[in-house]
């Protein structure tokens, strides 16, 4: 199919190289434009590029048709570089109707090119989008490259006679775009073709109008003298290695299955559906042939206390869940803690309070991890920084489960749980084995089991039913050291609470130590943690050429703290801690280390973009000269 | 379950070294002892047997069982107990509750766990009122109930716990009564062997916040009258001399006398394997001072265990696609290669 494209060629055309692009397609929900910004990104992903996503929709799963509060977007950035974010400002926007032009406009660069759907400007259209007059014609818009192309008209026509009706015909517009944006950025339409084949492939009409509209995209980009140049961005060096697109609930479902088989356990996952964290449950539900057991549950309570009961019989306990969740999850979290059992505890953090902002990322659940429980109740919590990233997190959250007998808190958001980046694919046969030790049958006569008999990690045994001799009740009540007898004594509580929080603290031993990027001291150190990871490495990197004497730290570990944090900290003038919240993280270095930390603080369910850390970083530097 | 031979267990093999902690004469007691007793008789090993319970007096239960357990949080045992199942189908789950426990903090759990059928028996300690908490009125004391927080009486209509369980489509339904001991084994055995959820109440006196309770079941004067025992296949028969009997008008049950004309062929016969639910709910619904109460086995039947259907899920997409295998996995979308 590609082919019969390029026989069609024309018109010369320049080809202009540039090192990456960042573009958005907008449109109302209902127009596919999630759809069309995954293939993007992974038609550009199987050329070479790297690639960094931001899809962002709204909670509703229908909202008005042509409101502004319908519109969809999917922002993809890709590149001949390494890169760690999808982008800050748009080199190309598509505007599938007057909303999404509304909303999006003003991430468009000056200068950046504007393609509308010019058929769907309409009075009514525009006017439902507040706008008085059609903004086409406005002069505002001169700013922009615009291209007016009629793609409801070119829609309709390209699948002409395979009996469609009108709204079947109209929803094939994404591909129509796309194919307009795979000629402009010279990419091929291949996979995509491929794509339609396996998706569409029992509706061979409906297969062949989309076919029809992407090649009727790609073949108004080639022809109509309104686009004079097209771009290419070429491969990015990436690390030698078969590469695929991951998306971040997708790593970390595989993270916990490949976690499972490392240490020959049995996958159990209650769960109860909450965006954005559903799609963990999803994926984990397709892998049952791995022995994956999935429990929709009830309610978020019944899902972690179905994980409890999973793990006190030997199984890799998981539960997932978003901020609300979590909420209604605290009193068992505190119960796993006390029975001193392995699991996983996955937030899959999106804006709050309350049930807040559904669909948009946040990082304001550090302190709910942290503290969100009644009691003294540490528990580790381990933070992802990318959607590849949540692969790896959820292999050493396990290990440090079971090494340590205790749940662990793995955070992630909304912006690395649908965002996607390559992945370098490991073999599973080179990843290291979780060693996990269970105590084996005692005799009958002999000494009564101990089950909070503690390890030199304070670790107690993780005695599993089944085993004979080895039979115990553990409870939420408070429990005699060693023994795990029921005991309201108050030195052994004293003892306890000091001996769980020692146990959480000891963590620090078997976690990497920081690396910074930059120089071991200087004028200023900007410190992460979570989905801003990547926004804060370019920031950084960019502040360094310039001969900026700021240096990073990224935070995988958010409790306990990795054992070098402390002398990082005190390495530098001044501490800079950029979070997509009021100043969580930033409140616990000043409470524990008595750093003087700034805060660069967002919360308008967006990532950052790259130019507001830089920013922050210039005023901190120019104003303490 | 081992294959070698067991040992032969007796009830003081149940007991943990653990002081029982309940009032003296609470009714609690009884069933602990009859529990005990009756365990050896199922034949599985105590390690293999797993007793979960939530938060009230009934639920310290697990630390007097040496076999496995879980003291869990209020209203949530069923929960853990599915997960537990879900994860071990080789394990005997207990699930030892209140009312208050079961059917206010943890109704929720209840309801879904009876519905999904797991191989689970709950036995719910039904003294209607909260104990531990001190003397509160519960969700199954009666209207009118005079307790430290309900000072003028209830105004809450209480909640059948079996008709609850009925309605949820539960496979085994059945009542005994905390003094009724030789009934009360012979149940608990009955669920023991049942497989897909059992549900059992248990009329408990809680003799230091609800004293008496159910001494229209339990006194030696009354309890002819008050309580009829059901038997499958059986007609439902009661009173001191036997000589009364229920009789089923349309839908609506009635007390009769045996005699002048009325023979045991005219009366309800029980059925628990009756494959609606219709009659247990009837049952059910029989309330004393009304009706003579029901205590054995309303209802036993078969339908599918959630645990089982997991299992045979995993088998066949086992089947279909083979034993998962992680480089399969990590290969099976689009790639390209670096070099
Ligand atoms: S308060 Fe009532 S139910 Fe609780 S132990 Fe005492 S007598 Fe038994």
């Amino acid at each position: 199919m590609a082919s019969t494209v390029s026989d069609s060629n024309k018109t010369e055309k320049n080809v202009i190289v540039l090192e990456g692009a960042t573009v958005r397609l907008a449109g109302d929900s209902g127009d596919g434009m999630q759809l069309a910004g995954t293939q993007l990104t992974s038609t550009s992903a199987l050329l070479g590029n790297d690639v960094a996503t931001f899809p962002d929709f709204p909670a509703e799963i229908r909202a008005p048709r042509g409101t502004l509060a319908g519109v969809s977007g999917y922002q993809v950035h890709f590149s001949s570089q390494d890169i760690f974010t999808p982008g800050d400002r748009l080199n190309a926007l598509v505007a599938m109707n007057p909303a999404a032009l509304k909303t999006n406009i003003q991430d468009l660069e000056v200068g950046g090119i504007l393609i509308v759907d010019n058929d769907s400007f309409d009075a009514k259209s525009y006017k439902l989008a507040g706008y008085e007059s059609n903004p086409l014609d406005n002069t505002v818009l001169e700013s922009y490259k615009l291209f007016r192309v009629p793609m409801t008209m070119l829609t309709r026509e390209s699948v002409k006679g395979l009996g469609l009706s009108q709204k079947e015909a109209d929803r094939c517009r994404n591909f129509l775009a796309m194919g307009l944006l795979y000629w402009l950025y010279g990419r091929n339409l291949d996979a995509t073709l491929r794509y339609i084949e396996s998706k569409f492939g029992g509706k061979p009409d409906v297969a062949e109008a989309n076919r029809r509209a992407l090649n009727a995209g790609w073949n108004y980009g080639e022809t109509t003298d309104a686009f004079v140049s097209s771009y290419r961005v070429e491969a990015a060096r990436l690390k030698p290695g078969k590469y695929t697109n991951i998306v971040g609930n997708q790593a970390l479902a595989w993270g916990l299955i490949a976690a499972a088989r490392l240490s020959g356990k049995e996958l159990f996952l209650g769960s109860y559906p909450i965006t954005p964290a559903s799609d963990i449950l999803h994926e984990l539900s397709k892998y049952k042939n791995f022995g994956v057991k999935t429990f929709q549950a009830e309610d978020e309570i019944a899902a972690i206390c179905s994980s409890i009961g999973a793990s006190y019989g030997g199984a890799m306990a998981i539960t997932t869940s978003s901020g609300p969740g979590i909420a209604l999850k605290g009193e068992a979290m505190g119960l796993a803690m006390m029975l001193e059992l392995p699991l996983l505890i996955i937030n899959v953090q999106r804006g709050g309070p309350s049930t807040g902002l559904p669909t948009k990322t946040e990082q304001a659940d550090l302190l709910q991890a942290l503290y969100g429980r009644n009691g003294e109740s540490p528990l580790p919590i381990v933070a992802a920084r990318s959607p590849g990233d949540c692969f790896d997190v959820a292999l050493e959250a396990w290990r440090i489960s079971t090494r340590f007998m205790v749940p662990v808190i793995i955070l992630s958001d909304g912006y690395i749980a649908n965002g996607a980046e390559p992945w370098l694919i490991p073999d599973a046969n080179a990843l290291p084995k979780i060693e996990i030790k269970h105590p084996g049958p005692q005799s009958l006569n002999g000494e009564p089991f101990r089950p909070y008999q503690r390890d030199e990690k304070l670790a107690r045994p993780w005695a599993i039913p089944g085993t004979e001799g080895l039979m115990h009740r553990v409870g939420g009540l408070e429990k005699q050291d060693i023994t795990g007898n029921v005991s309201y004594d108050a030195d052994n509580h004293e003892h306890m609470v000091g001996v769980r929080a020692q146990k959480v603290a000891n963590i620090a031993t078997e976690i990497a130590p920081l690396e910074v990027n930059g120089p071991a001291s200087g004028d200023l150190l900007v410190v992460s943690w979570g989905g801003t990871y990547g926004a804060c490495t370019t920031a950084v990197e960019r502040c360094q050429e310039r001969g900026l004497s700021v240096a990073h730290v990224h935070l995988r570990w958010l409790n306990p703290f990795p054992a070098n944090l402390e002398q990082i900290l005190r390495s530098y003038k001044q501490v800079l801690v950029p979070e997509l919240n009021l100043g969580q993280l930033r409140m616990v270095l000043r409470a524990k280390f008595l750093v003087n930390a700034i805060g660069l603080n967002k919360v308008k369910g967006k990532p950052f973009v790259i130019a507001e850390i830089v920013k922050k970083i210039n005023e901190m530097l120019e104003s303490s000269k | 379950m081992t294959t070698k031979e067991l040992p032969v267990l007796t009830a003081n093999d149940f007991a943990s070294d653990q002081d029982i902690r309940w009032c003296p004469g609470c009714g609690d007691y009884s069933i602990l002892a009859q529990m005990k007793k009756m365990m050896p008789s199922l034949g599985i090993p105590r390690e293999n047997i797993v007793f979960i319970s939530g938060i009230g007096c009934s639920s310290r239960f697990p630390y007097y069982m040496n076999t496995y357990g879980i003291h869990g949080i209020h209203g949530r045992a069923p929960a853990i107990a599915t997960g537990l199942k879900i994860a071990r189908p080789d394990l005997q789950v207990w699930v030892i509750t209140g009312d208050g426990d079961a059917l206010s903090i943890g109704g929720n759990h209840f309801v879904h766990a009876i519905r999904r059928n797991p191989d689970l028996k709950i036995v719910m300690f039904n003294n209607r009122i909260y104990g531990l908490t001190k003397g509160q009125y519960s969700p199954t004391s009666p209207v009118g109930k005079v307790t430290k927080s309900s000072p003028m009486g209830a105004i809450d209509s209480p909640l059948n716990p079996l008709s609850v369980a009925i309605g949820c489509e539960a496979t085994f339904v059945a009542r005994a009564i905390d003094v009724n001991i030789k009934h009360l084994t012979e149940v608990l055995k009955r669920a023991g062997e049942h497989k897909g959820t059992a549900f059992v109440e248990v009329y408990q006196n809680c003799n230091v916040f609800n004293d008496g309770a159910f001494d229209y079941a339990t006194s030696r004067e009354t309890k002819t009258e008050t309580i009829i025992e059901l038997e499958h296949g059986k007609p439902l028969i009661f009173g001191k001399n036997r000589d009364k009997g229920i009789r089923l008008i349309g839908t609506h049950p009635e007390i009769v006398s045996l005699g002048n004309g009325i023979k045991e062929d005219d009366l309800l016969f029980h059925d628990e394997r009756a494959a609606e639910p219709t009659l247990a709910y009837l049952l059910s619904r029989m309330r004393y001072p009304d009706f003579p109460e029901p205590i054995g086995v309303l209802r036993a039947v078969e339908r599918p265990r959630y645990e089982v259907e997991v299992t045979r899920q995993i088998t066949e997409a086992r089947g279909k696609r083979g034993e998962g295998d992680l480089n399969k996995m990590f290969n099976s979308g689009e790639s390209w290669t670096v070099t």
